[in-house]
């Protein structure tokens, strides 16, 4: 069975309808996603300028990815959770879209520079 | 009367942009949504050390001080952006109670950053008082009501 055939049958479940239809279910979950983004993307950006050495650099960087990277996971879990449910809304649509697959590659490629980050030839080993 | 003004001030600016590229409205909400994650971590960051989590082991005032230029820098682009996109759809926005609530609460949260939760992070020794935490709860409250109300302009017709 292709992907295609698989979002084709989830767009035509009740859910996917009626998230598709709502009138302030949808535009909520929405507004949850990219307002967690400050959260996930924000904290993220002020790990990756002390890493740059270009900010706060009086504190040590181990503070940062010990007590901020807690909250970037955090906001990243929410990311996760609010973007699949957003995606059932409209997934042949999406799949169509090619921003759409740019984003989940650049994603894929964000989370190997993660993986990186964090295995033993990293620089948090 | 006053919306006449922007339909003239509205027309020029529209038509130019799609001129220049269909892509120039999307980039510039883009950049907006960049310098509001960018300014989110900035917030956040100090926020959350108000409120007695995140980076701990610094020293309140410390931080505040080592953020303020990031939080500045952050700011102004996301307000030059929100000024193109508003200039591209005034006359639309105006009309959308949202965006009403949104500009009130921006300002009360920028003149509230730069005041009240200016003073009270600089405290040398105030790190773990009542005032640091409800000041961080405050901000945290004021700045999230900005950006939803924001999102919530684009959800309105």
């Amino acid at each position: 069975m292709s992907i295609l055939a698989v979002l084709e049958w989830l767009a035509a479940t009740r859910w996917s309808v009626a998230l598709h239809e709502s009138v302030y279910v949808w535009p909520l979950l929405e507004s949850l996603h990219v307002l967690c983004l400050t959260i996930f993307v924000g904290t993220a950006v002020m790990l990756d300028v002390r890493l740059l050495g270009v900010a706060m650099t009086r504190i040590p960087a181990s503070a940062f990815t010990q007590r901020l990277l807690p909250w970037t996971r955090g906001g990243f879990a929410i990311m996760v959770i609010t973007g699949v449910l957003l995606f059932t809304a409209t997934p042949v649509d999406y799949y169509h879209s090619s921003s759409f697959r740019i984003k989940l590659i650049l994603m894929a490629i964000a989370g190997c520079n993660v993986w990186f980050f964090h295995s033993p030839h990293g620089l948090e080993s | 009367m006053i919306a006449g003004r922007f339909v003239a001030y509205e027309a020029t600016p529209t038509r130019l942009l799609a001129r220049i590229s269909p892509w120039l409205f999307p980039g510039i909400e883009s950049a907006h949504l960049l310098g509001l994650c960018a300014l989110g971590g900035t917030l956040l960051v100090v926020d959350l050390r108000m409120l007695g989590v995140g980076l701990t082991s610094q020293p309140l005032d410390a931080l505040a001080r080592a953020v303020h230029p990031w939080l500045e820098a952050s700011l102004a682009l996301i307000l030059s952006t929100g000024v193109l996109l508003f200039m591209s759809e005034a006359v639309r926005v105006l009309h959308t109670p949202s965006f009403w609530v949104k500009v009130a609460t921006l300002l009360l949260a920028i003149f509230y950053t730069f005041t009240m939760r200016r003073r009270v992070a600089a405290r040398p020794g105030g790190d773990t008082s009542r005032l640091t935490r409800v000041t961080g709860a405050a901000s945290l409250l004021l700045w999230l009501t900005a950006a939803a109300a924001g999102r919530w302009i684009g959800f309105s017709s």
